[in-house]
């Protein structure tokens, strides 16, 4: 099979890649990319572990294929910070316990920065109805969805 | 292994031209949020797979001259919603097409990609079809249309021919007092396959039922127009006898099986509350309009 | 031993040490991990639920290019059943060796039988299509109730029960009192049975393993497991590699819940790796995880308990067969164990029985065994309870184990915080507030407790001074919760200096002693034990170090605030010297500071908890959703409050799907029909309210901060406070799980139940 190149942006950097046409983002970004931070929990779209933007979009990366990134602008967990500055979210999950064995925090943080993009404002119901694609199985949610919205009344302060 | 191409054309035409080659091999892609995890699955192996994504007919959502809607078939559910017009005159539509899985599906799914899956239990389907729209499909013969309750064949299949593409749904303007809802029944409270999902779209005149259409998925082989639900509602005021008499109506067109998301029984017993509890809210919305 | 309660650190909601590399995805997990010259390595799985394999030609696959190496069970060790059992802790290696490679025959679909290494994992996937394997198919047997029957195909033909072949492979009892006599003196005695369905434990990362070994039999392996001193062993076991030879890195690990405590994949991957000279990776699929990884068992209780019109239990007996899967040993321990423990019963008889069937091997899940069987119990009592018109609370309390009390499985217990749960639970908001009423809605609350034995056992540390005066910890067992935040928190209180001075790693085979599993709710408990007594030493030589230059006695010298100073002016006055002045001056001083402390730790308290919680139900859909929840749980001691928390919550997150959504469904063909995120209903963000935790610390005095195992208790009470609930909310009581929508609504419209008190 012959391999396709691919000219992205990834992280605001622009980036090149050799992929086969069945791949997904996530095995490119896993493989060629070595941006292992988005973690295969399902390949099925179920769990979110995956999860990247793609112009701003919250899209589960095993959803895509990779030849799709062609001239898009993606984001992914590994550009979240600015630097050593972390994101008001990363710093907000790591002061609030929102993370134990850490799989499904990328994509967490990924899919909660995109809730606070459009909705800097979220009820505790319109977090947990945006974080549903979300799957976490250590936390039970409570300190997550209470992390977002700690986040959102302090980013909003500000 | 076989050998699989990616095409993404600028055009209809040459989206169709590859596709009518590829033959059987072909698969269209849209969103994508199917044909991954079949791909996945190993239950398709296509040679050809057409990206239609930058052929901008597909991708568009227009406000035709008449006040309806025209929307490209690979519309991703969240560009739906922030459309500024389209959830205020198809409320229902749009909450169905938002029901399809998650945020990061929605940021890709279509009502294209749902109709096309042929899945009896695809969200968007049961609103479109209540909704009257209809699905504009072009092929390697030309344009046509059908009511979209026809485009379904079965479980996983359509009746689309050879080469043929759905490029968008047609949304009537709707009259005065008129509205829609879409409810459906998993067991979460999200990322489930509806067990029932129930779309109803509906014009109250002086608060009698003057239109109605009752669009019912999960509960046979292809979603379901009840036209004898929407009968027992046209006329009345949409009262408890007249949705009792919808609610029956919908439950008696089930042709439900029995798997790992529901019983015949349980099917067959909420597609009559959904009616109900699904009229209830396009008629509170319809009074506002 | 007292507690000191004035702490800077302990009790503290640091950041945990690895918390920055997880939220900035750098962390290294398992899957995360490549090394030059890898190879892919896959499975092939057999598609029947009982066949004996009669013959594999791997000619074919092994001739497709890019194919390296092929493995079947020829190549693995065998331990044959004749020879008896070769236990490495609860595991016998007979079960181990036939579950990760079948061997005579096929158990359930999805076991493996042949494993391929290739350049791609396209490539394995194929050459696994070119393995002929020849089956026999014979009939199979999945529920319980068809495994005990006499004329149920057998699975294991050597095993006898009651001197007949036999799928029971075992059973076990404890016993207190005489049940007989103890039912006569009851008014009121009610018996029920109950089913649970099995249920997975979820963790959203699939098992991978990363491994090498060099032509001289080195072998180094990166894995996602519970427990690096496993993998190494039984990777040892099964691959006849020495355990020297086999360094055991822990990776991330990116949930387990009990089920990462055997290998699946790294004993292939070895063999693997050995065969073809090059660095195997393996990762299973989501599906390969659903099918053939251990989900925790079925089950089948009954549950009789005979009590006096004043309230007091006079009789219990429960009866519980688990399912243990396609080869030997179900979690009978926790269920008769555990279930009827929180109660001081005089006459009681709890029985286990351990059932094999063609699905796959159970592993342990969340204090395994107890959760089954609680619920059976937990909704007996609420039963009697309400019977004798009596809060199921008060009812609980007045039956309450409490010091002194013998209980069934062997154990006396020392002072137990069980009856402070209670009376917490009693005077929570929770507790008080009323119920709300909505149309078409009904809303419920119930009540239940549970227990846990918790573990010690082995463990190691080495705490070693840098030469710039910070601090790094090594444990041996993989941080899943939040282990290392805790012991950073003990380690820095200890020393008195900042936490974030304290760097805490999880060390591999070949660095650090001898340590457990991660498993039993032992890992806090009995790594702040070692990591303590290492402190201790430190600070010992600390103050010598000090004594010495100041050429007093070392016992003039106390450590406070993270430096030595004489004990009073009349040892001598001098400036004190901080943790960085005598790591600076160490060379000189005798070398480097640093101590190690390897143990079998004792004192473990069983650990209890008492749950609230409230239900609404849509009568129409039947529909069931936990609207508020409270989890009550003698902790020991928080060290990191947030952490103990975050148990108590996740804990009560997966017993909420236990209970209402989440079961194996199979089909005609014995396959399971929902092998994925998609039909396996594990609940999602916008399914659960919060959950609010009240922790009671009663420390456990036999440990140096009052430990006690908190990760496993709060599973224990869930399905039957939901249960409970959804009986006060309706009136009519389940006697399955889960109560999913279709099985309420039957229960919704039909007549009571005909099971009614004797």
């Amino acid at each position: 099979m012959a391999k396709v190149h691919v000219t992205t942006t990834i992280n605001g950097e622009p980036s090149e890649f050799l992929c086969e046409p069945n791949d997904t983002m996530l095995d490119a970004l896993r493989g060629p990319l070595g941006l292992t931070g988005s973690k295969e929990g399902c390949a099925s779209g179920d769990c979110g572990a995956c999860s990247i933007t793609v112009d701003d979009n919250l899209v589960c990366s095993c959803l895509m294929l990779a030849v799709e990134s062609e001239g898009h602008q993606l984001r992914t967990i590994e550009g979240m910070a600015q630097g050593d500055k972390l994101h008001p979210l990363q710093q907000k999950f790591l002061e609030m316990a929102a993370l134990q064995c850490g799989i499904c925090t990328s994509g967490m943080l990924v899919a909660s920065d995109a809730l606070l993009k459009r909705n800097p404002k979220p009820s505790e119901e319109e977090v947990r109805f945006w974080l549903a694609g979300n799957l976490c199985r250590c936390t039970g949610y409570d300190k997550i969805v209470r992390a977002v919205m700690d986040t959102a009344a302090e980013m909003r302060a500000q | 292994m076989t050998e699989l191409r990616y095409l993404a054309p600028n055009s209809l035409d040459e989206a169709i031209k590859a596709f009518v080659a590829a033959g059987s091999a072909g698969r269209i892609l849209a969103g994508g949020t199917d044909l991954l995890v079949q791909m996945r699955a190993g239950v398709v192996k296509p040679g050809l797979i057409v990206d239609i994504k930058k052929i901008s007919e597909m991708t568009t959502i227009e406000e035709t001259a008449d006040g309806g809607f025209r929307v490209g078939a690979a519309v991703s559910g969240m560009a739906l919603h922030d459309h500024p017009r389209f959830g205020k005159v198809w409320p229902g539509v749009l909450e169905a097409v938002n029901l399809i899985g998650s945020k990061q599906v929605q940021g890709r799914a279509s009502a294209g990609g749902n109709l096309c899956n042929g899945s009896p239990a695809g969200d968007s389907v049961p609103a479109m079809v209540a909704a009257g729209a209809i699905v504009t499909i072009q092929g390697p013969d030309g344009r046509r249309e059908l009511p979209v309750e026809q485009v379904p064949a079965g479980p996983g299949r359509t009746n689309l021919k050879p080469g043929e593409i759905v490029v968008s749904f047609a949304l009537p303007p709707r009259p005065k007092g008129s509205s829609d809802a879409y409810l459906r029944m998993i067991p979460r409270t999200e990322m489930d396959i509806a067990v029932v999902g129930l779309g109803v779209s509906l014009t109250l005149k002086d608060g009698v039922c003057t239109a109605a259409r009752v669009g019912l998925g999960a509960v046979a082989p292809t979603v379901l127009l009840v036209e004898s639900a929407a009968r027992a509602l046209i006329g009345s005021k949409l009262d408890d006898a007249a949705l009792n008499a919808a609610a029956a109506a919908c439950s008696a067109a089930c042709r439900p099986i029995d798997d790992k998301r529901g019983t015949i029984a349980y099917r067959t017993k909420v597609a009559g509350v959904l009616l109900k509890r699904t009229t209830a809210i396009a008629a509170k919305r319809a009074e506002g309009n | 031993m007292n507690v000191v309660t004035n702490n800077k650190w302990i009790g503290q909601r640091t950041i945990r040490p690895d918390g920055m590399d997880k939220v900035t995805g750098r962390a290294q997990f398992a899957a995360d991990t490549n090394m030059p010259g890898m190879i892919w390595g896959k499975v092939l799985r057999s598609p029947h639920a009982h066949a004996r394999i009669k013959s594999i030609n791997t000619a074919k696959a092994e001739a497709l290019p890019g194919v390296k190496a092929v493995v079947t069970a020829r190549d693995i060790v065998d331990f044959t059943i004749e020879k008896g059992a070769v236990m490495l802790g609860i595991q016998d290696m007979r079960w181990m060796c036939r579950n990760v490679m079948a061997r005579e025959k096929a158990l359930f679909p999805g076991h493996p039988v042949a494993a391929v290494a290739a350049t791609s994992e396209a490539i394995a996937a194929e050459a696994c299509k070119l393995i002929e394997v020849d089956y026999e198919v014979l009939p199979f047997v999945i529920e319980i109730e068809d495994a005990i029957k006499p004329d149920a195909p057998i699975l294991h033909e050597f095993n006898k029960f009651e001197g007949k072949p036999s799928n029971i492979a075992g059973r076990l009892e404890h016993k207190k009192g005489d049940i007989a006599e103890g039912f006569k003196k009851a008014d009121i005695v009610i018996e029920r049975t109950f089913t649970t369905r099995p249920v997975h434990q979820g963790y959203i990362e699939p098992h991978a393993c990363l491994i090498s070994v060099t032509p001289d039999g080195k072998t180094t392996i990166w894995s996602s497991s519970q427990g690096q001193f496993m993998v190494r062993a039984m990777t040892s076991l099964l691959t006849g590699i020495p355990q020297s030879d086999i360094r055991a890195i822990p990776a991330e690990i990116g949930g387990g819940f009990g089920g990462k405590t055997i290998v699946y994949l790294e004993p292939l991957a070895t063999i693997l790796a050995k065969k073809s000279g090059r660095p195997v990776k393996m990762v299973m699929t989501r599906e390969e995880v659903m099918r053939a990884t251990g989900p925790t068992s079925g089950s089948k209780s009954t549950v009789k308990i005979g009590a006096t019109r004043d309230g007091k239990i006079v009789a219990a007996h429960g009866t519980f067969y688990l399912q243990a899967g396609a080869l030997p040993g179900s979690p009978i321990r926790g269920a008769a164990g555990c279930s009827f423990t929180p109660y001081d019963i005089p006459n009681l008889l709890s029985e286990g029985y351990d059932v094999c069937s063609n699905r796959s091997k159970v592993a342990a899940y969340r204090a395994p065994g107890a959760p089954i069987g609680a619920y059976a119990v937990e909704c007996v009592l609420d039963e009697v309870a309400e019977a004798l018109k009596m809060d199921p609370l008060d009812f609980r309390l007045k039956n309450a184990a409490r010091e002194g009390v013998k209980a069934a499985h062997g154990p006396t217990f020392p002072r137990i915080g069980y009856i402070e749960t209670l009376e917490a639970a009693r005077q929570s908001d929770h507790y008080k507030a009323p119920l709300g009423k909505l149309p078409g809605k009904l809303q419920g609350r119930g009540v239940a407790s549970g227990f846990w034995f918790n573990a010690g056992g082995e463990s190691s540390a080495q705490v070693n001074i840098t030469e710039d005066g910070n601090v790094v910890v090594t444990t041996g067992h993989p941080d899943i919760g939040g282990s290392r935040a805790g012991i950073a928190n003990i380690c820095a209180e200890l020393l008195g200096i900042d936490y974030r001075r304290v760097s805490v790693i999880i060390g591999d085979t070949q660095t650090i002693g001898f340590s457990n599993l991660t498993g039993g709710s032992r890992v806090l408990f009995a790594s702040s034990i070692v990591v303590t007594q290492s402190t201790e030493q430190i600070i010992k030589t600390l103050r010598e170090r000090a004594a010495k230059i100041w050429e007093i006695d070392p016992e003039a010298v106390k450590w406070e605030d993270g430096a030595a100073h004489p004990v009073s002016p009349n040892a001598g006055q001098f400036p004190p010297l901080t943790l960085k002045d005598l790591a600076e001056k160490a060379p000189a001083m005798g070398g480097p500071i640093g101590a190690g402390v390897q143990l079998n730790t004792q004192g473990a308290d069983g650990g209890f908890g008492t749950h609230i919680c409230d239900v609404e139900v849509d009568v129409d859909l039947g529909i069931a959703r936990v609207i508020r929840y409270t989890a009550v749980q003698d902790v020991g001691r928080a060290i990191h409050p947030g952490y103990v928390e975050g148990q108590l919550q996740g804990g009560v997150a997966q017993g909420i799907g236990w209970a209402l959504n989440e079961e194996y469904i199979y089909t005609k063909e014995g396959k399971v029909d929902n092998p994925g995120f998609l039909d396996y209903r594990m609940p999602v963000c916008s399914d659960l309210p919060m959950i609010d935790c009240i922790m009671v610390e009663v420390p456990n005095p036999k440990h140096p901060q009052g430990v006690k195992g908190v990760g496993e208790v709060p599973l224990v009470p869930v399905m039957a406070a939901v249960a409970n609930a959804i009986y006060n909310a309706l009136g009519k009581r389940f006697y399955s799980l889960p109560m999913s929508p279709p099985k309420v609504l039957e229960v919704i419209d039909t007549p009571a139940p005909r099971q009614a008190a004797e």
